[in-house]
């Protein structure tokens, strides 16, 4: 079966090129441009991975992380944080809210590509 | 009306204010009777027959210089508070009974000074209370149409036997106790029921000759304004018509202090500082609501009855001249009670004076210093109940005998002239502790001297004797020396010119001889105890007295006066106060102040000083020791107040120390917040481009179109990265101050005009109009044109960001305020949503309220801009429209 991977981001570039890159590696891939569209097709869809951006308009990672752990139906999916944010304080906040990874910005397509392979082994 | 049904009226009358007088006695302690409102009423005593018929007799001959009596006590009110606050304190500390105690204990408890003060006081008032019986007397004979002939038996004078009534209740309630200091609630109940109904009755006559007998305030006016001298009547006329005006308010604002009867409602009879509040809004407002009617009493009075009856009396002759009786009685009550609290109030606080600073001292000390207790104190009562009797009588037979010619008005204002002569003595000893007693002394006679000089004389000669060359040529026919123009001034009133004369030679006496002759160690204690009598502290210690005595003498003295069972009961309170032992043989300085003190009250301070010293053996005291304890004494209050300063400064410093550390931490946090917002600024295109790039780096199944995408993305996100490095160091730039501004002038009309083409075409692009506002053609102004047309391509390219396309309209007007430059940008869009409004200048901010989804800009915009225009001392600020879209208003200097 095919690994699916939801993108959450509000950088169209951004996600243009983590989608075509997952594409390739063979992933179904969902796209959401905040965290409210991103909960919104969780409603429908279950992901095995969310990469999640933390500043975005509107539903902002914190507020989705929150989501996908507290449901029944998508707490399972693991989540990966790609942000910008890279103080102690903020990983730390990530970590205890229970997210799966935590990836600053910018990062290598490739290693994204590594850890969500390690992490849905 | 039958002249004996109106006495039997008057009577009534009186029987009722003695009886509220007995009523409020009982409830003195009642809110209903010592409340702010009684007080500020009682202060309206202020408004005797004078003003109830003399003010429509000026209004009527000279026109408005009849308010200046008012205007001054209205215009002072503030300050007049201030001041009293303190005389009232100084009068409570020390038990003072009257203004000649007052003034007296500044000076040392001087006794001759005292008694020259009560001289002048009756001297002033009498002729004033003389006023006010001719008043009744005059009214009597106009309502009950009796001739008035008052030189005939004097048993067959009504007044004659009113005045006896008044001395009566005078008399009866205003000496029950000995000690003058306490409070009199009966009288100055019924003197505030009085004040309600002379204003009453008066306002009612106001309103009955405005509006029933005319047809309200127009219709008199259109008819006294035909009369041939109407201007004289309602304006200034001259320069020293106005100069005149400022004298008499001056003269008026010295006599709501100075007056025995204002001194004695206004500190006496006050029985809390805090009623004070209130009268400094409710007494001018009294005075205000009494003058409404007078000018329209006078103007009706003027066209009805003429130039023939007395306008002194429009106000009763108006009613009785149309059958009117019944409002003729009453507004005959209403005069007759301000005569009542007038002459009650008058004669009571000059009884006071008379005795306590006049006879007692000269003549009764060692009557009274051999009687017993109880007898002392029905002595003193009496003397002032004989006091009361002599003091109306003798106005009632000044009345008779010199049937004065002057108007109530000119007599009231002489009365005013002869009282101010305490004025330098009171004012500049309450905040001048260098003023002695033989400067008080030599001023007020001086001042006196040129008052008779300038006043009494020539009118005494002029009536009596019909000599006229005394005031046409002087005396010798020394022209420097003519009584109304001395020394050349020639353009003021004689009262005015008296005033001016007398107060000038007065203030010049007193200040001159305080500066050359050092007063006594005494009067500089006293002095220093007046000037600085806010130090409670010093008040106790402040009273410096060398010398041996003996507690057992004083307590005897005190036993005479006080009785028993009081001195005992005071010595215990004094005793508790400052921990001493009852046993105490001997008395220090303390006691010998208090037991001053306590006699005070009772038989006025320079009496209490003799008695006291006359079983003391006081030792001399240099003025240098006086000055040497008294600087002791406050040392220590400055060493406490400075040591309060310091703590208060340091409490300060502290709470600055705090507010600086928060401010520090916010900037630390807010530099956090924008380097974090930076950090994720700049890596979002980074991260875009390394991104790409590594997709690109892998791409050889990728389709060229794709590739191209990615190329352009990249592209993009470097373009998007470049602005945003140029952004944030144009913005440090400018906050930083390293930016220099070309100011150049310019012309804002052009540089609106360049800014508009610059976004002209995204404009067209989406439809959207922009409209010139213009109000002139040229407006020059220096500024730096690149910055500002930065600022104006900002606000307008988020203009036409927010509004809807084809539909859109962008506003932009421009124009010279002051010395401002004043642009305006309006737009019809989506507005600003409120809560945003305090941040649009932040930097990093962008509305989350823009058409596209993802907002485009940097969010260094307006913080820039705002940077650029406060560079220029100028303002930038953001508003709803009417339409409730966004106005950008920018301000700066031409």
């Amino acid at each position: 079966m095919k690994k699916k991977i939801l993108i959450v981001d509000d950088e169209p570039n951004i996600v243009m090129s983590l989608e075509y890159s997952f594409k390739k590696k063979d992933f179904e891939v969902f796209i959401a441009r905040d965290g409210s569209e991103a909960i919104e097709i969780l409603k429908s869809k279950t992901p095995d991975v969310v990469l999640l951006d933390i500043m975005m308009p509107n539903v902002d990672g914190y507020q989705t992380l929150e989501y996908i752990k507290s449901n029944q139906d998508t707490k399972n999916i693991k989540v990966v944080f790609l942000t910008a944010k890279n103080k102690e304080a903020d990983i730390q906040k990530g970590i205890h809210m229970g997210v799966d990874k935590y990836l600053v910005k910018p990062f290598s397509v490739k290693k994204v590509i590594a850890e969500v392979n390690e992490l849905i082994v | 009306m039958n002249s004996y049904i109106l006495i039997f009226i008057i009577i009534g009358y009186l029987l009722l204010l003695f009886g509220i007088a007995f009523w409020a006695e009982k409830r003195a302690k009642k809110a209903w009777v010592n409340n702010p409102y009684i007080y500020a009423l009682s202060l309206a005593v202020y408004c005797s027959a004078w003003t109830y018929y003399g003010s429509v007799g000026i209004a009527a001959t000279s026109g408005v210089s009849f308010l200046t009596t008012y205007l001054g006590p209205v215009i002072a009110f503030p300050l007049w508070i201030i001041v009293l606050k303190k005389i009232i304190r100084i009068s409570k500390q020390h038990k003072v009974s009257s203004i000649a105690d007052f003034i007296s204990l500044r000076y040392g408890n001087d006794r001759f000074l005292g008694a020259l003060v009560t001289l002048i006081c009756v001297l002033g008032i009498l002729p004033y209370i003389s006023l006010q019986l001719k008043a009744v007397s005059e009214t009597f004979g106009i309502i009950s149409n009796d001739v008035v002939n008052a030189s005939e038996n004097i048993f067959q004078d009504s007044t004659f036997y009113i005045a006896v009534l008044l001395a009566v209740f005078a008399a009866f309630f205003g000496t029950r106790t000995t000690d003058a200091t306490q409070s009199k609630q009966g009288i100055v109940f019924s003197v505030a029921v009085e004040s309600i109904i002379k204003l009453v009755f008066f306002l009612g006559v106001g309103i009955y000759v405005t509006y029933i007998l005319f047809d309200g305030t127009t219709d008199i006016y259109n008819q006294i304004s035909i009369e041939n001298n109407f201007e004289s009547l309602t304006t200034f006329n001259s320069l020293e018509s106005g100069i005149n005006w400022y004298f008499m308010i001056a003269l008026s604002f010295l006599a709501i202090f100075l007056l025995p009867r204002q001194f004695h409602v206004s500190v006496i009879e006050n029985t809390n500082q805090k009623h004070l509040k209130n009268a400094i809004w409710l007494f001018p407002l009294y005075l205000l609501l009494f003058n409404v009617f007078v000018i329209f009493i006078a103007w009706g009075g003027k066209l009805q009855l003429g130039d023939a009856a007395n306008p002194d009396y429009y106000s009763l002759l108006l009613p009785l001249q149309n059958g009117d009786i019944l409002l003729a009685t009453l507004v005959f009550l209403g005069g007759f009670s301000a005569v009542i609290s007038m002459v009650v109030v008058s004669t009571l606080a000059l009884s006071t004076m008379l005795s306590n600073n006049l006879i007692i001292p000269y003549g009764f000390l060692d009557k009274f210093s051999k009687s017993r207790p109880e007898r002392n104190a029905n002595y003193i009562k009496n003397m002032r109940r004989i006091a009361i009797f002599c003091l109306i009588l003798g106005a009632y037979f000044f009345y008779i005998n010199f049937n004065i010619q002057l108007s109530l008005f000119s007599i009231g204002q002489l009365s005013f002239v002869i009282i101010a002569q305490l004025a330098p003595s009171f004012f500049i000893g309450l905040f001048w502790n260098r003023g002695s007693s033989i400067a008080a002394k030599t001023g007020i006679l001086i001042g006196t001297l040129i008052t008779t000089y300038t006043l009494v004389l020539p009118f005494v000669l002029d009536t009596f004797f019909n000599n006229h060359s005394f005031i046409e040529f002087g005396p010798w026919g020394i022209e420097m020396l003519k009584p109304y123009a001395l020394f050349g001034i020639d353009f003021l009133y004689p009262i005015t010119h008296a005033f001016f004369w007398s107060i000038f030679f007065n203030v010049l006496t007193y200040l001159s001889v305080s500066l050359s002759f050092k007063g006594n160690y005494r009067e500089r204690n006293y002095g220093e105890m007046f000037v600085n009598s806010k130090y409670n502290s010093l008040q106790e210690n402040a009273f410096v007295w060398k010398g041996e005595a003996y507690v057992s003498d004083i307590r005897r003295v005190l036993n005479r006066f006080l009785g028993q069972e009081r001195t005992e009961r005071a010595l215990n309170l004094f005793y508790l106060k400052y921990n001493l032992p009852k046993s105490a043989e001997k008395a220090d300085s303390r006691l010998i102040n208090f037991s001053e003190k306590l006699l005070t009250g009772s038989l006025g301070s320079a009496s209490s000083r003799i008695l006291i010293s006359s079983v003391v053996q006081e030792q001399p005291v240099t003025l240098i020791e006086v000055l040497e304890i008294l600087e002791e004494n406050k040392k220590t209050i400055t060493t406490n107040k400075f040591l309060k300063q310091k703590s208060d400064e340091l409490t300060k410093l502290t709470q600055e120390l705090k507010a600086a550390n928060e401010e520090l931490k916010l900037q630390d946090k807010l530099k956090d917040e924008f380097l974090d917002t930076v950090a994720h600024e700049l890596k979002t295109p980074i991260t875009s481009i390394r991104a790409a790039s590594e997709v690109l780096i892998d791409s050889e199944e990728m389709p060229d179109e794709l590739k191209m995408q990615f190329l352009d993305n990249i592209l993009k996100d470097s373009e998007r990265l470049a602005k945003l490095i140029h952004n944030i160091l144009d913005l440090e730039k400018l906050a930083s101050g390293r930016e220099i501004l070309d100011k150049k002038l310019n012309d804002i009309g052009i540089t609106i005009q360049k800014a508009i083409s610059g976004v002209n075409t995204i404009a067209e692009q989406k439809e959207i109009k922009i409209i010139i506002q213009k109000t002139t053609h040229e407006l020059p102004a220096r500024y730096d044109e690149d910055r500002i047309l930065q600022v104006l391509t900002n606000v307008l390219a988020n203009a036409i960001k927010f509004v809807e396309e084809k539909k859109g309209r962008v506003e932009v007007s421009f124009e010279k305020i002051q010395d401002y430059i004043r642009i305006s940008i309006e737009d019809n869009g989506k507005g600003i949503p409120a809560e945003d409004m305090k941040y649009i200048f932040d930097k990093f901010y962008q509305s989350k309220n823009q058409n596209v989804k993802k907002p485009i800009g940097s969010g260094f915009g307006l913080a820039i801009s705002k940077q650029i225009i406060e560079g220029h001392n100028g303002r930038i600020w953001a508003d709803t429209t009417v339409n409730h879209g966004a106005r950008f208003v920018i301000e700066i200097p031409d």
